[in-house]
Formats: structure tokens, C-alpha cells, sequence
């Protein structure tokens, strides 16, 4: 690691000013992903600001029947709460299948939204890589690598976003809340956080330097099954080749896009009643395959038929 | 930076570079070299210690991060003359060749039987809402964190199973 200075949050407004007003700041919270980078000096911040303990660590209804998950709250927290498990059971799912338990224990809400998307060669400094270094190339495209986006790629990377939770998240519909440096805040979907790649991949997000995520709300859940299903090259822990979230009428896809990736198409083909079979092919008729990966297509297609076929028939 | 830091019950007072992991401050400062340094990413358990009672990656986390926290770590799990059940279970079953993943395997194991005790879901879970069974599927969905490169899996299982007690 690069040295660093440290210091612990003493408050939100105060954590969000040092990483605005500090060049190379960062903020840390569970640090399973970005201690990990730094270790391999793929994040090299120079001040760390720790927002482990700030008081964004409750889960609680909302007025309109909803959830508001603090930023801080652990992936093992959220997946175990009741009403998450009652009302939102694609969001435990989603949780549970991802990373270790270990890992679950300490990565947070905010951190899991925040980590890097990547691939093999982002974490592979003998190799070209627009986001570790814009402009030198990507070695991932018609590379061996089997792992790679099919929607919404560019030229200029077609890493995947690593989340499970983000996708039963955009899934849900649900939102972020933000506090920036100079005291504003916002809310965004979880669809709308991370951005597509362009010619600027190295910018993954939508939030602003300093810019914080303080909390997760989840809209009442939608009616109609839930689920999320996981395909990969081991039985646990290992990332997604593919994943689907079905809650309800609404469907979010994973590991196939550099954000979370909400199938408005193949939700408007199922409103208007098409068979989940139809109803996928609608999404996936831009998805562009690249090297190794055209499995990826018949994968991500029949998980997600097969989930939305699941979720009909427990609707049922 | 001043770091407080209980760690097996003592308490201590470390002044380490900010850069200094957990599994560094415990094995290089503290002496206690029964946490061991697998991948140092978090990708095989090997690291694995408690804090304030839930498993972690000590090699994912820093010294610093932890003011205030109560570690256990192996050493602090039982002692040659008073070996904790899991211990004892896994000589009896003999859960290991090269013995290095070992004290990362009972300390996640000890924290996983906390987590299913509070009725903590995996992803073999499959009614979120009923009480947990740790079935052998449950077992191994939970410690597969915890990588075992003699492979002595099924020894490791049968240890855990004589402590949670239940039928398979």
C-alpha cells in the first residue's frame, strides 16, 4: 500500500467536507474493496476518511410503507433484518448470494453500491486498462476473458458491476439519498448511480466528489413474486456470470452491464403480454457479445426466463 | 495514530502506521502469529477473527478501524489444556493435513454458529421466514469462506456437525 493518512468521521457533514476539500481522499467504510485495490496500489487515496461508525446504521419504515436502509448497515445486517426477509426477499437473496460471510459481516449498504465495477485485467497492472489508467486501452475486449459485459458497453471497457444486492435493488426501484459537501442532497434510483461506460469509463457513478451516500429506501414492495438467481463457476463464493432479480413486474439483470441492469424492455414486453421467452429476446436484441463470452447471451436469457417462469408460478 | 484495541480480553495501546492490517498488528505487534496470512485479499478465511463477536477478514481491515473493539482470535478461542468443543472436534476428526487454514476455520466456525443461532439466512436457506436448520448443506454454504487447501472438507464438517449437534 501507498501511505495514507487516516482519520474517523467525527459526523456525516464533517466527512463529506475533508473528502471535498482533501485531493486524494477517500471515504472508507467496511473496506473489503477498497483495502484490497490498495493493496495492489490500483487505489492509491492519500487520506482515508473513516465513516464506519457514523449513525447511518438503522433500518426503518418509511411513512409510505417502504424501508429506509442506513448507508452503514452491514450486508449481514440487511439480509437478516425480518421485514427485509418478509417484504423484500429478492434483496436477501441477492445479499446472501454474494461474497463470504466474512465479507457480508463488514461490507456495507453505502459500500456495496460504491465498489469498483471491474474485471480481470482492471485488477491486472501489466495490462491495459481505460479505467486504472484512462486512455491506454482495454485488454479486455477480444481477450480470453470470459466475464465481460453484453449491455451497454463501448469500445473503451466492458468490465461488469459486481453487486448482487445492487440488483435486486434496481429491482425494487429503489433509491439512493446523497449529502455533498456543501450540504445539499438528493435522491437518485439505483438505476440511475452508476453510469455506462462511453469514453469515460474510469467515472463510474453519477455522485460528485465528497458526494456520500447516506441511505438506501425501498419503495412498499410491488406485488407479485420475488426472486433472484445466480449463475457462476462456483457453488458460493464466486462472482456472477450472470444473475436475475424478479420482483414482481419488475426485472433487473446482473454481471451482464457496468451498472445493475433494470429490463424496462422486457418489463413493457410483459406488460403488454408477452411469454417471458419474448419478453427477455426483447432486452437482450442489442446486447453485443465480444471474445469469449457469446455464452453469456444464452446464459443470462435462460436464468431470466427461468426466474420470471419461477416468479409467475409462486405469484400464482 | 493511538489505536485501543482489547484483544483476547487484554487490553493494548497500538501506535502503528496507518497502513498496518489487523492480521499485521496481531501477528507483528502483538505476537500472536495463530491468525494466519493466506492471500491477504480476503479470499481464503485463513485470517479469520472475531470481532466484538462477528467473523471477519482480519487482512481486509485495519488497526485503526478498530478503536475501541473487542478481537478474539485463535489463542483466545481455548488453550492446550482447555481446548474449546470445536477444537477438540476437529483433532478427534482430524480436520486437517497442513493445518495453516485451521485457526481461520474454527474462528469462522465459532462466529457461523453465533450466525445461525440468531437466525442469520444463507443462500441454502430456503423459507427466510422459518428457524434455521444447519443441514450439511447449510454448514458448508456458511464456511465457504474459509478455503481448506488439503481439502479436508468433509473432516471439517463431520468437527462442526459434533458441536451443532442434529442429524445431517
Amino acid at each position: 500500500m501507498k501511505p495514507f493518512s487516516y482519520e474517523r468521521a467525527s459526523s456525516v457533514e464533517a466527512a463529506v467536507r475533508t473528502v471535498a476539500a482533501t485531493p486524494g481522499a477517500r471515504f472508507l467504510a467496511g473496506g473489503t474493496n477498497l483495502l484490497d485495490l490498495m493493496k495492489l496500489e490500483i487505489e492509491q487515496p492519500t487520506h482515508l476518511v473513516d465513516v464506519g461508525r457514523l449513525p447511518l446504521g438503522q433500518i426503518e419504515a418509511t411513512a409510505d410503507g417502504g424501508l429506509r436502509i442506513g448507508a452503514m448497515t452491514t450486508n449481514s445486517q440487511v439480509a437478516a433484518d425480518a421485514r427485509v426477509r418478509a417484504a423484500y426477499p429478492v434483496l436477501t437473496q441477492a445479499i446472501v448470494a454474494g461474497g463470504s460471510a466474512q465479507l457480508r459481516n463488514k461490507a456495507t449498504t453505502g459500500g456495496n453500491l460504491m465498489q469498483r465495477t471491474r474485471c480481470s485485467y482492471f485488477y491486472d497492472p501489466s495490462k491495459p486498462c481505460n479505467k486504472r489508467i484512462p486512455g491506454s486501452g482495454c485488454a479486455a475486449l477480444g481477450s480470453l476473458a470470459k466475464a465481460g459485459a453484453i449491455l451497454g458497453t463501448s469500445d473503451h471497457c466492458i468490465a461488469t458491476n459486481p453487486s448482487d444486492m445492487g440488483v435486486a435493488l434496481a429491482a425494487l426501484g429503489a433509491s439512493i439519498e446523497t449529502l455533498s459537501a456543501d450540504g445539499a442532497t438528493r435522491s437518485l434510483t439505483v438505476g440511475e448511480l452508476h453510469r455506462l461506460p462511453g469514453t469515460t469509463p474510469q467515472i463510474e457513478t453519477d455522485l460528485v466528489v465528497g458526494e456520500m451516500i447516506t441511505a438506501v429506501v425501498l419503495p412498499p414492495p410491488p406485488k407479485g413474486g420475488q426472486i433472484y438467481r445466480k449463475a457462476r463457476n462456483r457453488a458460493s463464493y464466486a462472482g456472477g456470470l450472470a444473475s436475475v432479480a424478479v420482483a414482481g413486474g419488475q426485472i433487473a439483470l446482473g454481471a451482464v452491464s457496468l451498472r445493475p441492469w433494470r429490463a424496462t424492455r422486457t418489463e413493457a414486453a410483459l406488460a403488454s403480454g408477452a411469454t417471458p421467452t419474448e419478453a427477455v429476446e426483447a432486452e437482450l436484441a442489442e446486447a453485443r457479445s465480444e471474445g469469449r463470452n457469446p455464452f453469456k447471451l444464452a446464459l443470462i436469457s435462460r436464468l431470466a426466463v427461468a426466474a420470471l417462469t419461477q416468479a409467475q408460478g409462486d405469484a400464482a | 495514530m493511538k489505536t485501543k484495541i482489547t484483544v483476547n480480553g487484554q487490553a493494548h495501546v497500538l501506535d502503528l502506521d496507518a497502513r498496518t492490517t489487523l492480521l499485521d498488528g496481531l501477528r507483528e505487534h502483538l505476537n500472536l502469529k495463530g491468525s494466519k496470512k493466506g492471500c491477504d485479499h480476503g479470499q481464503c478465511g485463513a485470517c479469520t477473527v472475531l470481532v466484538n463477536g462477528v467473523r471477519i477478514n482480519a487482512c481486509l481491515s485495519l488497526v485503526a478501524m478498530h478503536d475501541g473493539d473487542e478481537v478474539t482470535t485463535i489463542e483466545g478461542i481455548g488453550t492446550v489444556g482447555n481446548l474449546h468443543p470445536l477444537q477438540a472436534a476437529f483433532l478427534e476428526r482430524d480436520a486437517f493435513q497442513c493445518g495453516y487454514c485451521t485457526p481461520g476455520q474454527i474462528c469462522s466456525a465459532v462466529g457461523m454458529i453465533q450466525e445461525a443461532a440468531q437466525n442469520w439466512p444463507s443462500q441454502e436457506t430456503g423459507d427466510l421466514e422459518a428457524a434455521i436448520a444447519l443441514t450439511d448443506a447449510e454448514i458448508r454454504e456458511r464456511m465457504s469462506g474459509n478455503i481448506c487447501r488439503c481439502s479436508a472438507y468433509p473432516q471439517i464438517l463431520e468437527a462442526i456437525r459434533d458441536v451443532v449437534g442434529g442429524a445431517a
